[in-house]
């Protein structure tokens, strides 16, 4: 039993190194959404391994535990996505490191389409 | 009514999958041991899901289907630790090694659920992130991008999903 509590407090001790070094990401990243790699989803991992080592802790809450990981591992990466989605259609700007921005690429050649076809009207 | 009775009855199905499956939800969440309680609980979450439930058919369920749904969860598990070290590693390096972009990258899969968590799980694991669908191509923000083209990033990322998904979902 005391095993198990010190493996539970190890494993939630490992889950809030994840979420410091998830949190010193979002001071260090360049830019929106290499913070947002680093804000919203390093968390994952940090936030799956405090729930699961304070579930091993307490063994009462250990179900309780997992059905928090169940929803946050499946609600996460929807507001993730819908945050990058948003940040990029109001075009908040990549760091000046991007090598390529497909999206933007191929946003810029539907425009000149719809632009060529508006002037062949 | 000929006609209805069919759908209604997949309704019901389906309704009745979607109580046990709440009330399995219930009783984990709140411990509760009375069976009154656990009747009670049943019948609500019933008729409630009675109201919300499409008459959609569920798909097949294969010990093929089953098996890869349990190696993709532990797939998915090593993929997000693996990509956490990842990230960890670049952050606390004095001079950030990174080399971001949005790669554009396309999928085989055809069913809507399947896409859904292909997309998730490639959200879920830092590093890459989805911006936006397109028809069959998705835009990934790529914290280091090692390959440029369709094909390569393609490889990259989605393959491993991929080929799970595809076998559980079609």
């Amino acid at each position: 039993m005391e095993a198990l509590r010190l493996f539970g407090a190890i494993v939630a001790l490992i889950g809030s190194l994840f979420l410091f070094l998830g949190a010193l990401g979002i001071l260090r990243m360049p830019d929106l959404y290499n913070r947002m790699q680093t804000g919203t989803k390093s968390t994952t991992l940090g936030s799956i391994l405090t729930l699961l080592g304070i579930g091993l802790y307490h063994t009462d809450w250990f179900l309780q535990t997992f059905i928090l990981v169940a929803f946050l591992v499946t609600t996460n990466p929807l507001s993730s996505h819908a945050l990058a989605r948003a940040a990029h259609f109001a075009g908040i700007p990549l760091t000046k490191k991007t090598v390529r921005d497909r999206l933007a690429e191929d946003e810029a050649l539907e425009a000149e389409k719809a632009e060529e076809e508006a002037d062949n009207d | 009514m000929e006609k209805t009775s069919p759908n209604a009855f997949i309704r019901i199905l389906n309704a009745f999958i979607v109580a046990v499956v709440l009330l399995i939800f219930y009783i984990a969440w709140t411990h509760v041991t009375i069976v009154g309680n656990w009747v009670v609980i049943f019948i609500t979450a019933f008729l409630v899901s009675l109201i919300f439930v499409q008459a959609s058919e569920l798909p097949k369920v294969t010990v093929k289907k089953v098996v890869y749904s349990v190696i993709y969860i532990f797939y998915l598990f090593i993929a997000i630790v693996q990509s956490n070290f990842d990230v960890a590693r670049r952050v606390i390096q004095p001079h950030i090694p990174i080399n971001p972009g949005i790669v554009k990258v396309k999928t085989r899969l055809k069913s809507k659920i399947g896409r859904m968590i292909l997309a998730n799980s490639i959200t879920l694991t830092p590093g890459t992130l989805s911006v936006e669908v397109k028809d069959d191509y998705y835009y990934i923000h790529w914290i280091d991008v090692t390959d440029m083209d369709v094909e390569g990033a393609t490889e990259k990322i989605v393959a491993g999903f991929e080929k799970y998904l595809e076998v559980i979902f079609g």
